[in-house]
């Protein structure tokens, strides 16, 4: 593995006005290899990875190209010089076609008008696609494709361009275990074929699956660089938060109360069929599946934003009437939704209005609203769940994820649910704040709240759930107590193999 | 059940950024203010009548108008809505509170505001329930309503009003108009409303993610169609007062008010995608505008001038705003 370096980012410094970003950073790449680039959020991956592909410009260092020193002033110039970047948010157009997106920005054309060579297209993007094993038709609208081929589509644009140089930012984030298989078997295959790749992910399984070599940044300072045989899990995660993590799933065992809430038979077809589960109170419910299995509708039919046609909910033995949230928020659901940033927050409002929010009709005086409970109700929560903001007025923009999505948290905590339901608590968020969710959860679940957490990260689940329901098509596939539950067992249901307990059986 | 945390507290983030009032962020937090200010004190230097009481109390009565229908074009804009019917809604509740003399002062003022609220409320359920851009219903409502005058007066002003209702537009409250007096009781109800109540904090948090809003409980039909209400009021309410003004109900009064209403508010900071602005920022808008007319006139710019003049105002206001926020 002594090929020589393909890229060669050395000594890389970079300000955003006063605050420091990146400091004397050094990074390299062999073709041929995955190597990883771990830290938590704000560890200065993203700008790094900005500077390569030309969106901002460095302050001081140099970068090589097979030796050669270049300066990238323009994501335009990134790509001549075969640097692709495959975004965590997708980047395509989805009103266009595959081949349309493709060849976005450089589209071939052909006579005296430069008309669009449809055909030229239409090849290319057949062939970009064939070199992912895809048989996708080039015609296709983006937005007709499932999130995955999204990204495959996203994948071949990037490789015709003859990218030597691949960067991919949690590419996997959007996708099931299934997709993300056939994933890194892209990955392997282009590794094999001689590209370097930058793999930057929080979930650890997936970089030790494929990671030749580490790098860890830590606060805009480099950690090191390390083969990733010579590192574990625990060790990974000891570099990138400076600190002892003595368990990443702070996992207390509550006892188990009264059944709060029981679903019975909810249908909405076609992702929603015939579900039934008990929940008690203190219990941590953990319920998985591939995507489309039907997580986010059971979610949504529980919370009311999109009602189940068939079925009943109970809610302490008596039917509840769910039509929309607000029926759900004030029968004592609350929901923690997918994306935060569309669902979970108002990103250009305060802290304080966000955490308020579902409750201001609490903090009433006479008509108005009572200033000074509710800069004390926002101030109390920002403590509670250590929201690092400057103050209470911040807009949430201005916060990590991590953080965000403990606001998204605290609004339901100001007047304590009895069911709280977490769909992917802790999606891209880095591993500190996802501890600290974790705490919380388990926290919450002591204090006799039901919780139902849905999840297609199986660490998360094995770790946090004191029983797990599978979902496969919309139905219960397979129910696991916390000892019965491997990794294996929730897969092979997930995916539909043998249901090896009753089917949707109530508990 | 919490125990003591199993780890230590993570080091706070060192906050370098200090909470400093340099003049750069006071110019970008009352820009439009300081920009209404600037223009004041220019004028005063070029024209000798301007800063004279009258002429002022004369510029605000005649921003008045425009002002309360700019603070419910507030609301419908917070909520990232737009509300194209104003000017014909002004112009229904005109005729018929001239139409409606007969009946006595109290029928002539709260019926014509009834009615609008009642159209508004209309726009509002169509745009919510039916899920259509508000800027395509609102647009037929301005035909509806504009028609709806006209079937109402024939084509022809209703005239005259009863000196009671007249007092609305000309009456006195010691030296201060009256519709001076009806616009700042408008904007201090306004200003309270979307600071200081759960409703106001609700438009806003519509405008800034509906999404959001809807998932966090808030009943954002009911919220959307109230705008549209209040806009619908605001407008009505200056629709009297330009008809006790004119002592005439006039069909075609209003025409194009929408557009100085939405040139208000954007000059004062509000964003068209909604969740941020105020009524504050859009009253002095109103009375940039309207000093601005003043101004030119006093300075016999011809009108035509003074069109081009607005509308480089208007960009201007914006891309400075645009600019403050990036």
């Amino acid at each position: 593995m002594d090929k020589p370096f393909v890229l060669e980012l050395t000594n890389i410094h970079k300000s955003f006005g006063p605050v420091k970003v990146l400091e004397d950073v050094s990074f390299n790449l062999r073709p041929g290899e995955v190597h990883a680039l771990l830290g938590e959020n704000g560890a200065g991956k993203s700008t790094l990875m900005k500077i390569l592909s030309g969106f901002h410009g460095k302050d001081q260092g140099t970068i090589r190209l097979n030796g050669n020193a270049v300066e990238i002033t323009a994501p335009r110039q990134a790509i001549t010089l075969g640097i692709a970047e495959i975004y965590q948010e997708l980047n395509l157009v989805p009103t266009l076609t595959v081949a349309e997106n493709i060849f976005l920005g450089r589209e071939p054309r052909h006579g005296a008008l430069q008309a669009l060579d449809w055909a030229t297209m239409r090849r290319g993007a057949v062939e970009a696609l064939a070199r992912l094993g895809l048989n996708l038709d080039p015609g296709r609208r983006v937005d007709s494709l499932s999130v995955a081929e999204q990204q495959m589509v996203e994948i071949a644009k990037a490789l015709s361009t003859n990218a030597r140089i691949l960067i991919m930012d949690e590419p996997t984030s959007a996708l099931t275990q299934k997709e993300i298989d056939s994933l890194f078997h892209i990955i392997r295959q282009l590794r094999g074929e001689g590209v370097g790749i930058i793999y930057i992910s929080h979930k650890l399984d997936e970089v030790f699956a494929l990671a030749d070599r580490i790098t860890v940044l830590r606060d805009g300072r480099l950690v090191g660089t390390y083969d990733a045989a010579d590192l574990d899990h625990a060790k990974v995660i000891r570099l990138m938060v400076g600190r002892e993590l003595s368990e990443m799933y702070p996992k207390v065992t509550v006892e188990k109360g009264e059944v709060v809430l029981s679903a019975r038979g909810l249908t909405r077809r076609p992702l929603l069929a015939d579900v039934s589960f008990n929940l008690h109170a203190g219990e941590i419910l953990g319920v998985t599946g591939l995507m489309g299995a039907g997580k986010t509708e059971l979610a949504s039919a529980l919370f009311g934003s999109v009602p189940a046609e068939s079925g009943q909910i109970l809610l302490q033995g008596r039917p509840a009437r769910l039509n929309r949230p607000a029926d759900a928020i004030r029968a004592g659901i609350s929901l923690v939704p997918e994306d935060r940033k569309t669902q979970g927050v108002i990103l250009n409002m305060s802290v304080q209005s966000n955490i308020t929010l579902p409750f201001l009709q609490h903090l009433r005086r006479l008509m108005l609203l009572d200033g000074a409970r509710e800069r004390e109700v926002a101030r109390s929560s920002i403590e509670r769940l250590r929201i690092k903001a400057r103050d209470p007025w911040q807009d949430v923009d201005g916060l990590s994820g991590g953080n965000q999505q403990k606001v998204a948290l605290a609004k339901w905590l100001t007047h304590p649910p009895k069911v709280l339901m977490f769909d992917e608590p802790t999606r891209g968020i880095d591993v500190g704040a996802k501890t600290e969710i974790y705490r919380l959860m388990g926290e919450l679940a002591g204090q006799g709240i039901a919780i139902l957490m849905f999840t297609s990260e199986l660490p998360e689940l094995l770790g946090m759930s004191d029983r797990i329901l599978v979902l496969h098509r919309g139905r219960v596939a397979a129910e696991f107590s916390r000892e019965e539950a491997t990794q294996e067992r929730i897969l092979e249901a997930a995916m539909g193999g043998k249901a090896d307990v009753t089917t949707g059986r109530p508990a | 059940m919490s125990q003591p945390a199993v780890r230590p507290e993570a080091p706070a983030e060192a906050s370098t950024k200090k909470p400093a009032l340099d003049w750069r962020s006071l110019l970008q937090r009352y820009g439009v203010f300081l920009g209404l200010l600037a223009m004041c004190v220019v004028l005063s230097f070029l024209s000798n009548v301007f800063l004279t009481p009258s002429n002022l109390l004369n510029v605000l009565r005649q921003v008045s108008v425009n002002a309360i229908i700019a603070a419910g074009m507030t609301f419908v804009i917070l909520t990232g809505g737009i509300d194209l019917s104003v000017g014909s809604l002004l112009a229904f509740a005109g005729v018929l509170s001239a139409g409606l003399q007969s009946h006595g002062f109290l029928v002539a003022v709260f019926l014509p505001l009834l009615a609008v609220a009642v159209l508004g409320v209309l726009s509002g359920t169509v745009i919510t329930r039916g899920q259509i851009a508000p800027f395509v219903v609102t647009l037929g409502m301005m035909t509806i309503a504009r028609g709806l005058t006209l079937v109402y007066t024939g084509g022809m002003p209703i005239s005259p009003v009863s000196p009671a209702f007249r007092v609305l537009g000309d009456g006195y409250l010691w030296v201060i108009p009256v519709p001076i007096i009806i616009m700042l009781a408008v904007y201090l109800l306004a200003g309270l409303v979307l600071r200081g109540t759960a409703f106001g904090r609700h438009v806003y948090a519509i405008g800034g993610n509906e999404q959001v809003a809807r998932l966090s409980g808030i009943n954002t039909n009911r919220v959307k169609t109230a705008v549209y209400a209040i806009s619908g009021l605001a407008a009505a309410l200056a629709g009297l007062i330009l008809t006790a003004r004119l002592n005439s109900g006039d069909p075609t009064a209003g025409m194009g008010a929408e557009l100085d209403a939405i040139a208000a508010v954007v000059i004062g900071g509000t964003s068209l995608n909604g969740g941020e602005g105020g009524v504050g920022g859009t009253l002095v808008g109103a009375l940039i505008i309207g000093v601005l007319n003043n101004g030119l006139n006093l300075l016999n710019v011809p009108s035509f001038y003074q069109q081009i003049v607005k509308g480089l105002i208007i960009v201007g206001a914006v891309l400075f705003d645009r600019r403050k926020r990036r």
